[in-house]
């Protein structure tokens, strides 16, 4: 049975190689998604290993370490350099350095733009000549001197060739000082570690005492102390000596441990990314699944009688079914080997890609065993689970119905079907609704759990909605294309089954993609909506990828002529209660006049030690107005006290807002994240924006913006991100393409015989190309239009659920549904080219003569 | 309606018909230099055993198989210079098909599969035509029916119905009969005479059953390649006779 299973697989090729590629496109996913993040995981690991001294010392932050790297540069705790000699003067010490260091001090090109990508920092260090943990300097001069006094820089060697500047040329910054613009010579060039990767950031480093004037205002203080252990004393000995001498608001670390928590923040931060690929990953691998099961199942279907002999010959149902698992396994084991082969390309393609965007990810690719284990477990386990229903299938056909002439395989009952699909359908809708409208843990889970289930059930019943639907979907054909139209319409019909399962792997994505893309339309419309009722100030002044600004900027906006008043908006994290939560700050006076905020409760009036909350969090916190929450912040810990609740806004969220002066109380540095301008009345509103750009020319970090633009520019990030999403989702169209290839592809050749006739008759090769089309379109706008509909489905219910969370208004793209209507369309005329061809070319007589 | 009895033309005709398959050591004669005419308006049967070479001549005839040298005629036209597109529509057009089995498009009605060439062809169906042709089939109550609700002869009967409604030169029938019951296997056989007798069509029929043949006009023997004997007005017995001098000169050699 084996011999006789492996001879067919080898009879098979290519339609071994057209079901063994939905594995090989699945698992490379899974194995790209593995190996891309084990390359980040190695890169951040050699930037970040061995970076730190013996022993750290820094001020003590709440919450986890990187609760405020999102927002603002940590905090503005600094440390006196008298603790510095304190320090160095314990006997384990050898030698005690103070770093001084800034996230968001951006270097200029000669053209005076930004250089470093969207997102990465702009880092700024002081030099000294302290060693790290394995004694080797940090920063190695490469060029030049290092610099020496006030006025003076030296820039990485990455950034340096990058920049266009000379040894000697004046280098422009933008900080966030009071005076956002700095210039300093170019006195030399400096390699950061062993590789000189960065990972998209710059490096300035700047004499001690200047780095101090720019960053510390001129207090002689650090950000950290970088400290060497003396000859015979571990680095654990030298962090407890200094923690019994710290003050209670900085602690000691050893530098192993600050090298961890910095590389595995980053880590969790790009971990994020894995689950983003993983979860396409498990979409291929899904839709790869039906197709899978559609390819085996005609398969199994054409060789029926080829079963049924071996079942007369004494094979029993066992060995049958087993002949059929069998061919999977070496279908799945096939499918992961190139699987994980093309997961390599995938993984190198995306770090080009991050090359390319400037994040760069130095040595060659991490193959772990883990990756290679799972590619094979997923492709093996995932074509025989695939294979398993037909394999069934097969061992059941009676020995002598097979046998007979002309025997298709036996239709499974339509009832069991409409019952198993229809209860796992409602029972997805309900996991679903559970997940999404219920306050229960795990809700992501039940909605990926519902949502899989419900594609299983509509999968199940698509036989019986796949003839009404396909009547009307292809119902004109006859009227329109004579008997072309109507053979086509009869082939898609003739067997519901095959055509319902080749439509569902279509289905998939395009409901995946309408559930998207109706998010994103309604995303959009919030913010418009958001916009237009909310917003009352004519300008709005930000950075395109949130980071913080000098303060120094309202100032100069507010002295543009025509303009009334700056509105600033700052942001933080924090913990309240001890959850991590995203704090915003502002005047909510001042705010009022620039955006809608209406008190329901309480005082609009915000002092220090006070804050607001939106009323249905206050409602689900039970808090009401005098009632206290505790605030921690990097530099103080404080119960504070709720002094007024307002209305709903899609603005705000309903988030807690406190005082600035709460922020800068809790050593929160002092940065806008955003400016709302209101111009005076009657001015002129085109003289105030060429005013408002004129005054922040020279700060390329931010930019100014009217409400259209402002709108624009947050529909811009929306649909980057549903582009991204779109084209990952273009992945399971792909199979669902492929999957129809090779429905048709094992339709012609089931059919073959009824091809040669059709020629013999005088069905020309064009008409018979046009039949094959125009079932591919009906099967193509099958699977579409079920998928819009479910697609309309989570959609709509997506949105309702997180309607109270920033998605207030639903919006349904339907101009765009269409679209994806007619693009599937066009993707079944696609699908039908090679298979087409494949039927043309067949030889009339031979066609017509085969067994 | 062509309803006169046979005239003198000529429906199809081939001249030095060869056909080669393989090369080498595996070359085969199927056809070696075949000379042949068929009488417009007159049934012919093609005898011979497996291997003689009787369903390639038909397959050449037919246009559905090329000729490696000599000339094969439908009506005037010359089949060599044509390409795959002339050639469809010279067998849409002028040839009628009936296979020995898998002769109908099982997606399709009776009545559908009947006007297939037609409807291909993007032609009009002549209604008297048609239901003189259905009535002859007797086939009026089950045009509805799709060819798995038919019995093995009543698809038969679909099938040379289709062959008649387009009015072909010349209708080829392979082996129509081989995968009937005898009493189908002679209503299908009695309407292909019917239709030459009574609508003045040419048929050229290939069979091994002399039975079959006997409802021809004329038979042709064909052994290793070659037209070795012909017979006109056959009956089964004389067809046997002759058969049984071949197959003693076959075992001989």
């Amino acid at each position: 049975m084996i011999r006789a299973t492996l001879k067919s697989l080898a009879a098979r090729k290519l339609r071994l190689a057209m079901s063994a590629f939905a594995i090989v496109l699945g698992v490379a996913f899974v194995a790209g998604s593995y190996v891309f993040t084990d390359t980040i995981d190695r890169t951040f690991d050699d930037i970040f290993g061995g970076l730190s001294s013996d022993v750290v010392v820094r001020p003590d932050l709440p919450g986890e370490a990187d609760l405020f790297a999102g927002f603002a540069t940590g905090t503005t705790t600094t440390i006196p350099s008298g603790l510095v000699d304190e320090v160095a003067d314990l006997p384990g010490v050898e030698r005690a350095d103070g770093d001084v260091e800034n996230q968001s001090f951006f270097v200029l090109d000669s053209d005076g733009d930004v250089m470093t990508t969207q997102g990465a920092p702009g880092i700024a260090v002081n030099y000294h000549d302290g060693p790290v943990a394995d004694g080797a300097p940090v920063l190695e001069l490469v060029d030049g001197e290092l610099p020496s006094g006030p006025g003076e820089v030296a820039l990485d060697d990455r950034t340096f060739e990058d920049s266009g500047y000379q040894l000697g040329d004046d280098v422009q910054f933008v900080g966030t000082g009071d005076d956002p613009r700095v210039t300093a010579e170019l006195v030399g060039v400096v390699r950061f570690g062993e590789s000189g990767s960065l990972a998209g950031a710059s490096l300035s480093v700047f004499e001690t005492g200047y780095a101090q004037q720019l960053f510390l205002d001129g207090d002689d203080a650090f950000n950290r102390i970088s400290v060497t252990a003396a000859e015979g004393t571990s680095a654990e000995q030298v962090r407890d000596e200094i923690s019994a001498i710290l003050p209670g608001d900085f602690e000691a670390l050893t530098g192993a441990d600050v090298d961890e928590e910095t590389a595995s923040a980053i880590e969790e931060g790009l971990g994020f990314f894995n689950t983003f690929l993983l979860v396409f990953a498990a979409i291929a691998l899904f839709v790869g699944v039906f197709l899978i099961l559609n390819t085996f199942s005609i398969l199994v279907a054409q060789r029926s009688q080829e079963m049924a002999l071996y079942r007369a010959l004494g094979a029993g149902r066992h060995q049958v079914t087993r002949s059929v698992l069998l061919e999977a396994f070496v279908v799945g084991v096939v499918g992961s080997t190139l699987g994980l082969l093309l997961g390599l390309g995938v993984a190198q393609l995306l770090k080009t890609v991050f090359g390319a965007f400037g994040l760069e990810l130095a040595g060659g690719l991490v193959l772990q065993p883990r990756t290679v284990v799972i590619s094979y477990v997923v492709g093996i386990v995932v074509t025989m689970v695939a294979a398993y229903v037909p394999a069934r299938r097969a061992s059941k056909v009676p020995p002598i119905a097979a046998m007979r002439d002309d025997v298709v395989s036996t239709e499974s009952s339509r009832r069991v079907h409409l019952w198993v699909g229809g209860g796992l359908t409602l029972l997805g809708a309900a996991a679903m609704a559970t997940g999404l409208f219920a306050d229960v843990n795990d809700a992501a889970l039940m909605v990926g759990a519902g949502i899989f289930a419900v594609f299983i059930g509509v999968a199940l019943l698509a036989p019986v909605l796949a003839t009404p639907v396909l009547r009307v979907v292809a119902g004109w054909y006859p009227k329109a294309f004579g008997t072309v139209g109507r053979l086509a319409r009869e082939n898609a019909l003739r067997n519901p089954r095959r055509t319902a399962a080749t439509a569902s792997a279509l289905m998939i994505g395009m409901a995946l993609v309408t559930a998207i893309s109706i998010v994103g339309a309604s995303a959009n419309a919030t913010v418009d909506k958001a916009l237009d009722d909310g917003v009352r100030a004519q300008f709005v002044v930000s950075n395109a990828v949130g980071q913080p600004f000098s303060p120094g900027i309202a100032e100069q906006v507010g002295q543009v002529d025509g303009v009334d008043e700056v509105v600033s908006v700052r942001m933080s994290g924090g913990l309240v209660d001890g959850d991590q939560t995203f704090l915003q700050s502002f005047d909510p006076v001042a705010y009022s006049r620039a955006a809608d905020l209406e008190l329901v409760a309480g005082t609009d009036e915000l002092g220090p030690g006070q804050f607001l909350i939106g009323e249905d969090q206050a409602e689900s916190k039970g808090l009401s107005v005098g009632d206290t929450v505790r605030l921690q912040l990097p530099g103080s810990d404080e119960d504070i006290e709720l002094a007024g609740i307002y209305a709903q806004s899609p603005l705000l969220a309903g988030g807690v807002v406190v005082s600035q002066q709460t922020l800068a109380d809790g050593a929160v540095p002092s940065l806008d994240s955003m400016l709302y301008v209101i111009a005076d009345d009657g001015a002129d509103l085109a003289t105030v924006q060429d005013g408002l750009k004129a005054a922040t020319a020279d700060v390329p970090t931010v930019t100014v913006q009217d409400q259209d633009e402002y709108k624009q520019q947050s529909r811009d990030q929306v649909n980057q991100l549903l582009f991204l999403v779109y084209a990952l989702l273009g992945l399971a169209v792909l199979i669902a393409v492929l999957g129809i290839v090779n429905t048709l592809a094992l339709s012609v050749m089931e059919r073959t015989r009824e091809v040669g006739l059709l020629r013999a008759v005088g069905l020309s090769r064009r008409q018979l190309r046009r039949t094959i089309r125009l079932e591919s379109i009906a099967i193509a706008v099958l699977g579409a239009v079920l998928g819009v509909a479910l697609g309309l489905l989570f959609g709509v219910s997506l949105q309702r659920a997180i309607a109270d969370d920033g998605l207030e208004v639903l919006s349904v793209p339907g101009g765009q549904l269409i679209v994806f209507v007619v693009l599937a369309a066009v993707v079944g005329v696609l699908a039908a080219v090679w298979p087409a061809r494949r039927a043309a070319k067949l030889d009339v007589l031979r066609a017509i003569t085969t067994e | 309606m062509t309803t006169e009895p046979s005239s003198p033309r000529t429906a199809a005709h081939a001249v030095d018909l060869t056909k080669i398959y393989g090369k080498d050591d595996t070359r085969v004669v199927a056809l070696g230099g075949v000379t042949v005419e068929f009488a417009a308006g007159r049934f012919t049967a093609i005898m011979g055993p497996s291997g003689s070479g009787k369903s390639t001549l038909m397959h050449c005839m037919a246009a559905l198989d090329s000729s490696t040298s000599g000339e094969v005629y439908i009506g005037d036209t010359e089949l060599s210079g044509l390409n795959d597109k002339a050639l469809t529509k010279l067998r849409r057009d002028k040839i009628g098909f009936v296979f020995q089995a898998f002769n109908l498009i099982p997606t399709l009605t009776a009545k559908e599969n009947i006007t297939l060439p037609l409807d291909i062809a993007g032609q009009s169906i002549d209604k008297e035509w048609f239901d003189n042709v259905i009535a002859t089939v007797g086939l009026a109550d089950r045009l509805g029916h799709k060819p798995n609700q038919l019995s093995g002869g009543q698809q038969q009967r679909v099938a040379c119905a289709r062959a008649l409604v387009s009015k072909p030169e010349i209708i080829f029938a392979d082996e129509p009969t081989g995968n009937l019951d005898s009493r189908s296997g002679t209503e299908v056989l009695s309407f292909l005479r019917r239709s030459v007798r009574e609508f003045g069509q040419t048929i050229v029929m290939v069979t091994h059953d002399p039975n079959a043949a006997a409802y021809s006009d004329r038979v042709l023997f064909l052994a290793d390649g070659q037209i070795v004997d012909e017979l006109a007005d056959p009956t089964a017995e004389k067809v046997l006779e002759r058969m049984k001098g071949f197959d003693a000169v076959g075992q001989q050699a």
